[in-house]
């Protein structure tokens, strides 16, 4: 059994993101009887109240803001402190830009494994098994550890987080400031969509290659539209991003955006497993394609045969007209 | 300048999910029929990154490493084709098997032993095992910084600029070479090799290192060298029952739609 648990957090705007929440939830089920938390940056002792909240036993906190703006040779430092104070047979980290770069150098650094984007990790017996999909999601595959400590980076919402214990408090320590970087950051852009954000949405409305151009992407904004402007986000697949008709940001799948949204509506998506990938966690999924051997009928729930310049309009009309 | 551009031989990932079959007893893909392997993408963009630089440095060179069986000189060819200069197939049966540790491992002693390296390139990940892994565990063996799924990378004297793609934005980090650079399909499409320079590359020889060229043990590379154990290979089980939609016209299949989740109570 995995007694002691590290938890690499992340903040987001000063507060602990909702991934962290799903990370302690999963040491917490793998049977840790000590959960530390690792917060880094701006405002990280004010957030720990939430995380032991969300179950944590112990947070260790740098408040340095230089931590805000995310440095791979930086923060594994830190997170080797945390280490070094913690003494975890496994280490949690979200699949986000902060995991996917500290997991592999903590590693390095600790000479041992870590598994990628995992869904599920478990306790078997005493040894830590985590399960990710592989071959674009084709496969999925369980892996055991020879060395210790276990690293594990979890994908987004694949893990549910505890009830929360209000008024929970525990056990706080200190993580060292941020060291020097090699690695200057000249510049950041930030390109959110306007108004509500995909991650958050309970319908997501995506578009494909299938959409012919980008004026496609109009008809399935109107769609979404008409779902609500409060509720309803609208992605993409990667060939339609790789083509320039919708933002990078917007990309649903194994190297974009993971959703679990109420509703999916896939218009004009063959259904690849790399873009199933980020939405197959979706309650329910409805295809709209005009090919009825299309991959993602394999996965809708509901589906629609034929042309999205027509079905796409037509269902924006029949929701209108339904509310 | 000399770039290296790190490349892996993988199972076409366009594979129809219908093609796809695995061995559940050992734990293997079992490679598609008439499909062949392939170079894996991003690895070819990570090609394009260091073709451009070159371009842009002049008097550079760049070699081609790939770790794999004697059909990874395809992949090989294909990036010596694109316009790199030199090929290297690091191959040795103790080499099979491995994980991320033992692959950045062999690539990190092929690196050291070439010697004068300025820049690694990766792709972001291999679209077969999508760990992720590789140019980072290179970046932390060989002590140099790294930025990891760039869209773009310039050059200026011995600083990098890398234009990386963050979940939510761009940031443009700078670090001095060397350096390792991981690279995403948002750099954009690689070159697609003329003829003639195919026909060349398939005349240049393609150096092949062993583990004991590498100075490397055969118990810390392959599978006895790795940190993770594949435990169990199995493909999920969809549910595939899917309610098509019926009517004579768009209206009539979209009315239903609404109907059916209506009745799910999903709207
Ligand atoms: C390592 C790796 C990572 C990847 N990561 C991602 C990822 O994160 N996200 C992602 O999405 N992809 C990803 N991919 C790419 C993925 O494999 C597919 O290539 C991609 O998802 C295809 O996008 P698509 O469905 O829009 O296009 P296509 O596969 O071209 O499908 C278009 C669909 O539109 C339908 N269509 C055409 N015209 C119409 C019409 N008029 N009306 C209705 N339907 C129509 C067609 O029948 C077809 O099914 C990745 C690939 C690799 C190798």
């Amino acid at each position: 059994m995995a007694s002691n648990a590290l938890v690499v957090g992340e903040l987001a705007e000063g507060e602990l993101n909702a991934t962290t929440l799903e990370l302690i939830g999963a040491a917490s089920r793998l049977g840790a009887s000590n959960i530390t938390v690792a917060l880094l940056g701006g405002g990280a002792s004010g957030a720990a109240s939430k995380a032991f909240e969300g179950g944590a036993t112990k947070v260790l906190t740098s408040d340095d803001a230089s931590y805000d703006e995310f440095r791979g040779d930086q923060w594994v430092a830190a997170v080797q402190n945390a280490v070094e104070q913690a003494s975890p047979d496994v280490i949690l980290l979200a699949q986000s830009h902060v995991g996917r770069e500290l997991a592999p150098r903590l590693a390095f650094r600790l000479d041992t494994g870590a598994a990628m984007d995992c869904l599920n990790v478990e306790d078997d017996g005493g040894a830590v098994k985590a399960t990710r999909s592989v071959y674009g999601g084709n496969a999925m595959a369980t892996y055991s550890f020879v060395t210790s400590p276990a690293i594990v980076t979890v994908r987004a919402k694949a893990q549910d987080p505890l009830e929360p214990n209000a008024g929970a408090s525990g056990e706080t320590g200190e993580l060292p400031g941020a060291s020097d970087s090699r690695t200057t950051i000249a510049g950041r852009e930030i390109v959110e969509a306007a108004g509500l954000q995909l991650q958050d949405a309970s319908i997501v409305v995506s578009g494909g290659r299938g959409l012919g151009a980008p004026e496609g992407f109009q008809v399935v904004e109107e769609l979404a539209k008409a779902l609500g402007a409060d509720r309803a986000a609208v992605g993409a697949s990667r060939a339609a991003c790789d083509l320039g008709w919708y933002p990078p940001s917007q990309q649903v799948g194994l190297t974009g955006k993971v959703v679990t949204p109420d509703l999916y509506i896939a218009v004009a998506i063959s259904g690849a497993s790399q873009h199933m990938a980020g939405c197959s966690g979706a309650k329910t999924i409805v295809a709209i394609n005009k090919d009825p051997e299309a991959n993602i009928f394999q996965f809708a729930r509901y589906g629609i045969v034929g042309d999205y310049k027509e079905m796409v309009p037509a269902l924006t009309e029949a929701i209108k007209a339904a509310k | 300048m000399h770039f290296v551009v790190c490349a892996k031989q993988i199972p076409d990932p366009e594979t129809p999910p219908s093609a796809f079959k695995i061995d559940p007893q050992k734990n293997e893909v079992i490679p598609a029929q008439g499909i062949a392997p392939v170079l894996s993408q991003f690895d070819s963009i990570a090609a394009e990154a260091a073709l451009r630089l070159k371009e842009a440095a002049g008097d550079s060179k760049i070699t081609v490493i790939s770790m794999g069986a004697e059909s990874a000189q395809a992949a090989i060819k294909q990036v010596l084709a694109m316009g790199a200069d030199e090929g290297l197939l690091l191959n040795d049966p103790a080499f099979t098997k491995g994980d991320p540790h033992t692959t950045a491992k062999v690539l990190t002693a092929a690196v050291q032993k070439l010697g004068d390296v300025d820049a690694v390139f990766c792709g972001r990940q291999a679209a077969d095992w999508d760990w992720g892994q590789t140019g980072l565990l290179m970046a932390e063996g060989l002590g140099w910084p790294s930025a990891i799924i760039a869209k773009g990378v310039a050059l200026d004297g011995q600083q990098l600029s890398v234009e990386r793609v963050l979940e939510d934005g761009y940031e443009t980090a700078q670090a001095p070479l060397p350096a390792v650079v991981t690279v995403s399909n948002e750099f954009g499409e690689p070159r697609y090799p003329k003829l003639q320079q195919i026909m060349q590359a398939a005349r240049k020889t393609v150096t092949t290192w062993t583990a004991a060229d590498l100075g490397l043990d055969a118990a810390e590379v392959g599978e006895a060298g790795s940190r993770l154990r594949l435990e169990k290979l199995f493909i999920p089980e969809k549910e595939g029952k899917v309610e098509l939609m019926e009517g004579d016209t768009a209206t009539e299949k979209a009315q239903a739609l609404v109907k059916a989740l209506q009745g799910a109570k999903v709207l």
